[in-house]
């Protein structure tokens, strides 16, 4: 047994059959329960109901980033090991992604504009999660741009190594700028509790329901790829006959 | 190597190979800012380094296409992939050349540019010396966004789509530079960083380069 047998497409897609039921299910019962729970939850003493936000906000903020280092890591695999499924499944979770930065920049938006009095600062982390979102959409961009597969698979994933060093980079430089309006990390293993319990226990159910429901999307849109790969196989196949 | 370098030096240098067009674009760049935000010497002064830098990435981007796509065309691409010379050196030695006939030129001219936006005589030093250190930066970066779209037929836009947040990091300390300069302050700690992140580039980049088009020639 090694996770490498899941590289052979069939077999991916038959344990990833069996999965998805219960990653859809989990998904949803998690999302549901902590965006309720977490809207239920009592105003902040400063930020009154406008806390709330933060339910949404957190867990579509870290699912971008680790979205980026999951393509990251199977760009890595497919240019090591020339795994299909690995790159299918990177081109497969750019998109979600692309929509996680969305719902970041989207939901910070209205959250910073009654407590900053602001729709948009040049805040490092504001920045650098633009960047963020225009690495995405170059990324998406070349997929779409190249028409053999394997050499779109080659080449976003030579991009997706490049411009992991420079959105790494650019977080980084952005400090350069500009110092923060927004507040730093009020979740963090190593500095202890900073959020009551209240908050945090529905924020925690929050994410684990954005991760699942990031595993289930990612594992029906590869899926759908290994599928279109197949018919565009059997059309050549075809074609040729 | 050198024998490359003064063929595509000289490609450039004939009629048609767009030499001085990017020192043109950045003047009609500079003419153009104090058009849309008005001739005032206070408007101007403290957004001068931000435009000259952001015209420096745009002149640069003009011509990014240019170092691979006609050699492609012709085929000498291909030759050049299966020379004795390795692809890496080749890259790098067609983004100096590209650096040579673009970034060169606007590192000259920039102090001029630089009057007409009524950038303080003090911050020229900054000015030149940044854009001489952070423009080969901007050569090989777009080395690497014009390997990765040589062979589709609609590059152009989506190089500069790849290549802009790329030249993010370059943009931000060499801009730094300059409004230090212009203020007055130390510039060694961003010029230190630019510094950095050049050479990082110049040794780094040719490889991922190079990986590129060896997919595109596939």
């Amino acid at each position: 047994m090694s996770i490498w047998q899941y590289a052979n497409p069939a077999r991916f897609m038959r344990t990833t059959e069996g999965v998805l039921p219960w990653l859809v299910g989990g998904a949803v019962i998690c999302c549901v329960t902590g965006l309720v729970w977490g809207f239920l939850t009592p105003d902040d003493f400063r930020q009154g109901s406008t806390v709330k936000i933060v339910f949404l906000h957190v867990p579509a903020a870290m699912m971008a980033i680790n979205i980026w280092v999951m393509m990251l890591v199977a760009s890595l695999i497919w240019i090591i090991r020339r795994h299909h499924v690995s790159a299918l499944a990177a081109k497969a979770a750019a998109p979600i992604g692309a929509v996680m930065t969305v719902i970041a920049l989207a939901t910070g938006a209205i959250w910073g504009q009654p407590m900053w009095g602001s729709w948009w600062e040049w805040d490092p982390r504001l920045t650098s999660f633009l960047i963020l979102f225009l690495f995405y959409v170059g990324y998406i961009a070349l997929w779409s741009a190249v028409e053999d597969p394997d050499s779109a698979a080659d080449l976003t994933g030579v991009l997706c190594l490049v411009g992991s060093v420079f959105a790494l980079l650019s977080r980084y430089a952005v400090l350069f700028c500009n110092q923060g309006l927004h507040q730093g990390a009020s979740l963090s293993v190593q500095s202890g509790e900073r959020m009551s319990h209240v908050y945090r226990y529905p924020l925690y159910l929050a994410m684990l329901g954005f991760f699942l429901m990031f595993l289930a999307l990612v594992l029906i849109r590869t899926r759908t790829e290994i599928r279109r790969r197949r018919l565009a196989a059997l059309q050549a196949r075809e074609m040729r006959a | 190597m050198i024998a490359l370098l003064v063929r595509d030096l000289r490609l450039a240098t004939r009629a048609g190979g767009g030499f001085g067009l990017g020192v043109a674009f950045f003047l009609i760049l500079s003419a153009l800012v104090p058009f849309g935000v008005g001739p005032d010497r206070a408007v101007l002064a403290p957004i001068a380094p931000g435009i000259l830098w952001v015209g420096a990435l745009l002149a640069c981007l003009l011509s990014l296409d240019r170092i691979f796509a006609l050699d492609h065309e012709d085929g000498s691409l291909d030759l050049l992939a299966i020379a004795p010379l390795p692809l890496e050196g080749a890259v790098a030695v067609k983004a100096l050349a590209h650096w040579v006939t673009t970034g060169l030129p606007l590192v000259l001219a920039a102090p001029l540019f630089g009057l007409l936006l009524h950038l303080p005589p003090r911050a020229m030093p900054a000015l030149v010396l940044s854009l001489a250190v952070g423009t080969p930066a901007l050569s090989m970066l777009g080395a690497f966004g014009a390997a990765i779209t040589v062979g589709l037929r609609r590059g152009g836009l989506l190089l500069s789509l790849l290549v802009l947040p790329l030249y993010v990091p370059t943009l931000i300390f060499g801009a730094e530079i300059t409004r230090r300069g212009a203020e007055g302050l130390a510039i060694a700690t961003p010029l230190v960083f630019l510094a950095g992140i050049t050479l990082a580039v110049l040794a780094l980049i040719p490889l991922a380069a190079a990986a590129a088009l060896r997919v595109n020639l596939r």
